[in-house]
């Protein structure tokens, strides 16, 4: 089971890949949209990407609420 | 009328990756084709291509090209080239009246690469591995909605669709839009990138293509009894025009020669041959002459279509004579796709630019590998090395022509407009 630290690392990764924001830049605390400028065409890229990373699946209805990265890693954690 | 003068060149082909190296290339009779290398060339009749020999992922960075189909980036290369040729700044609001400036920049297929990577992605991992870009990435006025952007065009942004017309029919509304008092300045051109194994499939079923695979630099020879087929090249080419009060008016220093007029017909005869009689060919040429004010024996130089196709280049070399009369005796006729390949809806705009470098440099570059030429074609061509034209005042022709039946000549003049 990997580490809160390691999903965040992993997503940081993705996020950097999809949206060009520093891999530094993405802390658990940090808004997609707000923080991070990833707008929401980059945002259904992000959610896809950690579908195929995590071998999770995020319906719809939960990727909308998935507004801060701490929140996707805890749905990560949750469900994978 | 209001002169429409040319300010601005920018180019990314299988020549060189700017203007200056692609026309260095031109004069020096270079061929940009070479062997398809990806593995899927292997199971096709057609092994050749003319790739932009700088790629695209060179020049644009990664993140910003994972939304821009290969079109779109190749466009965006060429336009920056020539808008800031053209003295002007790069994703720069307001330094000209956003309000008086248009974009017109034509694609023949679109985002052939975005449309069938994203369609494998569905087929063979599902839906939810299609990117939420497909859509803006794949539309046909993708390449000018994004140069645009960059240089906040509000006044308009075209991109008319004619095939291997279309960057001739971009510049032909520019044009008239300039004419018309709706905008002061266009940003005006082409772009095309479908080296793809579905379109060289495509094209090679309709017997379109070289098969000429062991001799790729050879293998497009317009006019030689050797062609067999077109060879698809990629790669954009955009021009600034603008008003020559406007062009005035900001302190322009470099002109490059006038848009003097445009013609438009449409065959109205098959959906992929010419009219055999030429007659949408020539009449083209000829609104080309009544719209600039030029008569047949001002043009001393034609750019042709000139694809190596078997048919197209003898209907083309009868269309030429036709439209030119007697005139045609002491024009110089090249075909550049010898070189480039067919860069078919970029194509208009990279051989209008070279049409307008020809007559600056008054030299005409060569149509290479005619070795064999067909005879009694009744055309002068610049075969195999770039020839001189006279001093004086220069009037020449380009030519693209589209499946469809379309037919687009756009007419330039040197720059003798200094008054």
């Amino acid at each position: 089971m990997a580490t809160t630290e390691e999903i965040r690392a992993q997503l940081a990764e993705l996020v950097n890949d999809v949206a060009g924001v520093p891999v530094e830049d993405v802390q658990l605390d940090k808004s997609f949209v707000d923080d991070l400028d990833v707008d929401s065409l980059a945002m259904v890229e992000i959610i896809v990407g950690c579908e195929e990373k995590f071998g999770v699946t995020i319906p719809d209805e939960d990727s909308k609420n998935l507004k801060t990265v701490g929140d996707a890693v805890a749905y990560i954690e949750a469900h994978s | 009328m209001t002169d429409i003068v040319i300010t601005g060149i920018g180019a990314t082909t299988p020549l060189g990756g700017d203007a200056p190296s692609t026309w260095a290339g031109l004069l020096a009779g270079q061929s940009g084709v070479s062997r398809i290398t990806e593995e899927w060339a292997e199971e096709l009749p057609v092994k050749i291509a003319a790739y932009v020999k700088v790629d695209p992922s060179e020049v644009i960075d990664r993140v910003r090209a994972r939304r821009l189909d290969r079109s779109t980036q190749l466009a965006l290369i060429a336009a920056q080239e020539a808008w800031q040729d053209a003295g002007l700044t790069w994703d720069k609001e307001n330094e000209v009246d956003p309000y008086r400036l248009i974009v017109s920049l034509a694609s023949g297929i679109g985002g052939l690469h975005s449309l069938l990577n994203n369609w494998d992605a569905h087929r063979d991992k599902g839906y939810r591995r299609v990117s939420p870009f497909t859509i803006p990435m794949l539309m046909a006025n993708a390449p000018a909605a994004n140069v645009g952007m960059a240089i906040s065009a509000k006044a308009g942004v075209h991109t008319p669709v004619s095939a291997c017309a279309s960057s001739n029919e971009a510049i032909a509304l520019a044009l008239d839009q300039l004419r018309l008092g709706r905008a002061d300045i266009a940003l005006v051109g082409g772009t095309e990138a479908t080296i793809h194994p579905l379109p060289i499939a495509a094209f090679g079923q309709m017997q379109a293509l070289s098969r000429r695979n062991d001799d790729p630099q050879g293998a497009s020879r317009p006019w030689d009894r050797g062609r067999d087929g077109f060879v698809m090249g990629e790669g954009s080419a955009v021009l600034v025009i603008e008003t020559l009060e406007h062009a005035k008016a900001r302190g322009v220093t470099t002109i490059y020669g006038t848009l003097a007029g445009a013609g438009i017909t449409a065959d109205s005869h098959d959906i992929v041959q010419p009219d055999p009689t030429g007659a949408g060919q020539y009449g083209a040429m000829n609104k080309a002459l009544v719209d600039a004010g030029l008569a047949a024996s001002d043009i001393r130089h034609v750019n042709a279509h000139g694809t190596s196709t078997p048919q197209g280049d003898l209907t083309e070399a009868g269309s030429i004579r036709h439209g030119l009369g007697e005139a045609v005796d002491g024009c110089v006729v090249t075909s550049t796709k010898s070189m480039t390949g067919h860069l078919l809806g970029g194509a208009g705009a990279l051989e209008t630019l070279a049409t307008v470098l020809a007559l600056r440099d008054r030299r005409v570059p060569p149509t290479i590998n005619l070795e064999d030429p067909e005879p009694d074609l009744g055309i002068d061509i610049a075969a195999n090395v770039a020839r001189d034209l006279p001093e004086g005042d220069l009037a020449a022709i380009n030519n693209s022509f589209g499946f469809g039946g379309a037919n687009v000549a756009v007419a330039v003049t040197n720059a003798n407009v200094t008054g």
